[in-house]
Order: C-alpha cells, then structure tokens, then sequence
C-alpha cells in the first residue's frame, strides 16, 4: 500500500470506532432515558461529539502536510501555555517575560521546527529561554516569590510548547526506508497515546476499584491502568504496518508511551489539585481544557521522538 | 455601508478577545434575557466592557451599550470611532464643572429607549491590591430614577493580568465573565445601604466564581 491508502484506511479505522462509539453513547442515553438524566452518559457523550471534531481537526490539519500539522500544534502550544499561565501566580513584573513566551519563543520554537534545525530546537527553550526569561523578570526590580515565578514560566514553556513541539518535530526524522509516511508516525503516536487514555477512563469505570492516588487524582485507579494499558498497547502493536517498526518494537514503543502518557496525566492532576480546580479550562465541551486532553501526549511526545531518533534515524 | 464597517469593527474586537482570553460568560443568577437591564461591574482595564459585550448573545449586544467617559473616548479619531460607532457607548462628562447635561438624565434616556447599559460605578480602573473600589453614586441615582429595571452584578475575573495598565501587549489568560442574581432597589432603601449591597453582590459573586471553578 502507498502513504495515502495508509493514511485513508487508517482515517476510515478511526472513523468506523467513533460510529461504534457514539452508537454505544446512543443506546446507553435511550436505556437510561426513563431514570432521568444521567450525568455520567451525557459526559461520555460530550466526549464523543468533542472526539469527532478533534479527529476531523487533525484530519484537516494532515491534509495540509507539515504545514497544517506545524500549525495545528503551534495552535494547541498557545492554548495550552495560556491554561498553565492563568493557574500561576505571575505577577506584574513578569508582563514583559510572558509577552515573549507568548509572541516569540513559541512561534520561534515552531518556526524551528519548520525550517527542521534540529540542533537549536532541541535546547532552544531549555537553554536560551531558561537564561533569558529571568533576566527580563529581574530587570522589572520586583523580587516577590522570585524563584517560584521564574520556575512556573520555565515549566509552563517547557510543557506546554517544548515537549508539545516534539510532535511535528516526528516530521523531521530522516528514517531510511520511511520516506513521505511521516504523518503516520505521529497518528500512531496520538492514536495510541489517546486510546490509552480512553480505554484506562473505560476500563476505570467498568473495573475500577482500587485508587491509586486518591489525593491527585480520585479517577485513576490500578485497573483502569492496567486494562488501558494492555490494551492499548495491543492497539499500537496492531498498527505496526504504519511504523518504521516490526510489530513488537510496536508493542514495545506503545508500552513506553501509554506509561508516560499516564503519568504525564498524574502529574498534571497534581498541579490542578494544587490550584484547586478540577480542569485546565472549558474548551472541548467533556473533557475540559487542551491540557486536559494533551496531558498524556506532552509526557508521551519527546521520549517517542528521541527513541526513535536513536535507533530508526539515520 | 457605515454599519457593515461598523459590524466588521464588531467582529474583529470580539473574536480578538476570545483569541487573547478564551473568554467565558458564566450565567449563574440570571439568564440572558433580551430585557432592559443594568448590568454593573468591576472595572480593571479598558477590555472590561469588551469581555461582557463579546459574551452576550449577538441580540443582546446589539442592545448593550456601555458608559463611558468621554473625555477618554473623544480623545482621537480612532477612540470615537470605536466609542461611538462600534461599541455605541453613552458617553458621559466626568468632570463635573464641564458638564452640560446630567449623566443620569443621558442614562436614563438610554435605557427608556430600550438599550441595556454596562456601568463601572467605581468610577475609575482599579489598578491596586483591593479586590473592588468603593462605589460612585452614580449606581444610586440611576436606580432610583428608574427603579423598574432590574441591577445585575458582573464579575470580571483576571482581566487585571491580561492587561495591566501602563503595558501595551496583553498576555493571553482565560478571563470569565461571572453574571448574579438581579437586584432592585427598595422604596425607602437609602443611598449608602443600597451602594453597600450592590458592592456586597459583586464581591459574592467573587467568591461564587471562585468555588465553582
């Protein structure tokens, strides 16, 4: 098969399990109709109605190439820094240091990516943000809090646009014998890290008895994470045939990133419970904010993009 | 043509808000119903009455209109197209001794002619730690000239960070725009018990705001 038929028959896939799922959605909301609303399946089916516009988006975005999908995650950069930055504590002083998160490293970053300069996008927010952040902070004279301000823009950049970056950053790996199939690499990096994520919330809800961070996160439970790691991992390993990968280095590369997909959900849960709120924001209608969505993908993104630039790039 | 430039104007400061704020109104005392209404807010930055009109519905913001100083809005070509055109404000003198009408006359006017109107009674932008100002009379006086129409408190969360004053780029934060429960004034309600309990319902819907994130 050529890219393009890849690429049909895995839309058609992801196609066909959205009209399961929300034929599931359906049954379920007619079933439970006469006990009044249900919380529960009007949230699952919020989620599936936001699936369905999230997949077209990145389908759109793949029809445009590299600069549809440079653009859609530069897009989800912005939106994402913005949820993180509201949750922190900046002050007055860090106006000019956040305008240039804002309105130069990230396009920046992107931009970098774009023109595929891998040795500067690689550290560029690590080393030339990181220094020069706190030096426009400490020029304003404000030294309130001044360590816990410059960490929170530093992390902000580093989750939200950094690690996000390593997305379309795939794009840019020059894997011999992979030519032009590219965007396959980063659907199957995004399908297996999101069905992680959906299958943990079914089998959680199905199974799920045992908490286990009660104080972070009151949804995830062993069961979940197990079931929805297994499975899909079983998912990844069944889509080898759009990887420069053999099935089991498929099976190997989802296992890494549905665990760091589900402790990049944990670890974000921490921040939320610490700011005491339960979602990032408001923007995809049941499931919360970008960085709800994107959690498990910012962890998952850059560890899939150096593994397989350490033993597939050439 | 005048209107379709004026519409356009519209839409580009509205979609620009959300771009920067991803702003969200949040009906959680009233519903946006297309009555006349005075709806009356915190006041931290110029953007204050684009967050609320941008979150109305388009009938009610074609309805709603802000008031404004118009010392600050006639000030240059570009403020008084915007301040009298696109946003339609009813532009008050704030200063006292330059004053040719009374500014509850122009108000009460606005809303007899069926306009909702959105009021800061601290008067001026709130640049300090306080969370809320003491109030002008002018909420007062309004009210009691036209005591059928129903008072409702906005709360405006972050916009302050967005945009503090004297910065020219504004930093993208989400902002909410919180609406409460209507309030009226009472017959023989006198001015400082009913300036306290209109400041009092802003500063509530403060702390609703924040419980319900």
């Amino acid at each position: 098969m050529t890219a393009t038929e890849h690429s049909l028959a895995l839309f058609a896939g992801v196609v066909g399990v959205l009209v399961i799922a929300s034929t599931i959605g359906l049954i379920l909301k007619h079933r439970y109709a006469a006990s009044g609303p249900n919380a529960v399946i009007e949230n699952l089916n919020s989620r599936i109605k936001a699936w369905w516009v999230m997949v077209f988006a990145v389908g759109i975005a793949f029809l445009f190439g590299k600069a549809g999908v440079i653009a859609l995650f530069g897009f989800a950069s912005f939106a994402s820094l913005r949820e993180f930055i509201t949750l922190t504590a900046t002050r007055r002083a860090d106006h000019r240091a956040l305008a240039i998160a804002f309105f130069a490293v990230l396009p920046l970053q992107y931009y970098l990516i774009w023109i595929e300069w891998y040795g500067l996008y690689s550290i560029f927010i690590p080393v030339y943000a990181f220094l020069l952040l706190p030096i426009v902070a400490a020029l304003r004279g404000d030294p309130t809090a001044f360590m816990p301000r410059v960490a929170e823009v530093q992390w902000g950049l580093m989750i939200c646009v950094f690690c996000l970056s390593h997305v379309p950053a795939l794009l840019t790996l020059g894997i011999p014998g992979y030519e032009g199939r590219h965007l396959l690499l980063i659907a199957f990096l995004v399908i297996v890290v999101q069905s992680s994520d959906v299958l943990q919330y079914v089998w959680g809800k199905l199974l799920g008895r045992r908490k286990i961070a009660p104080d972070l996160s009151p949804s995830k439970t062993l069961e979940g994470l197990v079931g929805g790691v297994l499975s899909a991992t079983l998912v990844g390993t069944a889509l080898w045939w759009i990887t420069p990968f053999s099935p089991w280095q498929a099976g190997a590369m989802s296992l890494i990133v549905t665990l760091m997909g589900f402790f990049g959900g944990l670890v974000m849960s921490a921040i939320k419970r610490d700011r005491g709120v339960k979602d990032w924001g408001q923007m995809i209608e049941g499931h919360g904010g970008m960085l709800d969505r994107l959690d498990s993908v910012v962890f998952a993104a850059p560890i899939f993009f150096h593994l397989t630039r350490y033993w597939w790039a050439a | 043509m005048a209107s379709l430039i004026d519409m356009v104007a519209a839409t580009a400061v509205t979609g620009l808000a959300r771009l920067v704020t991803g702003v969200r109104g949040n009906w959680l005392g009233c519903a946006p119903d297309p009555r006349v209404r005075i709806y009356f807010a915190n006041h931290n930055s110029h953007g204050d009455f684009v967050l609320i009109w941008t979150v109305l519905p388009p009938a009610l913001r074609r309805t709603t209109r802000p008031v404004a100083g118009a010392d600050y809005w006639l000030a240059n070509g570009l403020r008084r197209f915007f301040g009298e055109s696109v946003f339609r404000a009813v532009l008050i003198d704030r200063i006292a001794e330059k004053r040719q009408e009374d500014p509850i006359a122009v108000m009460a006017a606005a809303l007899d002619s069926g306009s909702s109107l959105i009021l800061f009674p601290e008067g001026t932008r709130n640049t300090g730690q306080e969370p809320l100002l003491p109030f002008k009379t002018g909420l007062y006086h309004l009210a009691k000239a036209r005591s059928s129409v129903e008072l409702v408190p906005v709360w405006i969360e972050n916009l302050n960070r967005v945009m503090p004053k004297g910065e020219v780029v504004p930093i993208p934060l989400l902002c909410t725009v919180t609406f409460g429960a209507p309030l009226c004034i009472s017959d023989n309600e006198d001015k400082s018990a009913f300036l306290d309990r209109a400041r009092e319902a802003l500063l509530a819907l403060r702390r609703d705001q924040e419980d319900g994130r």
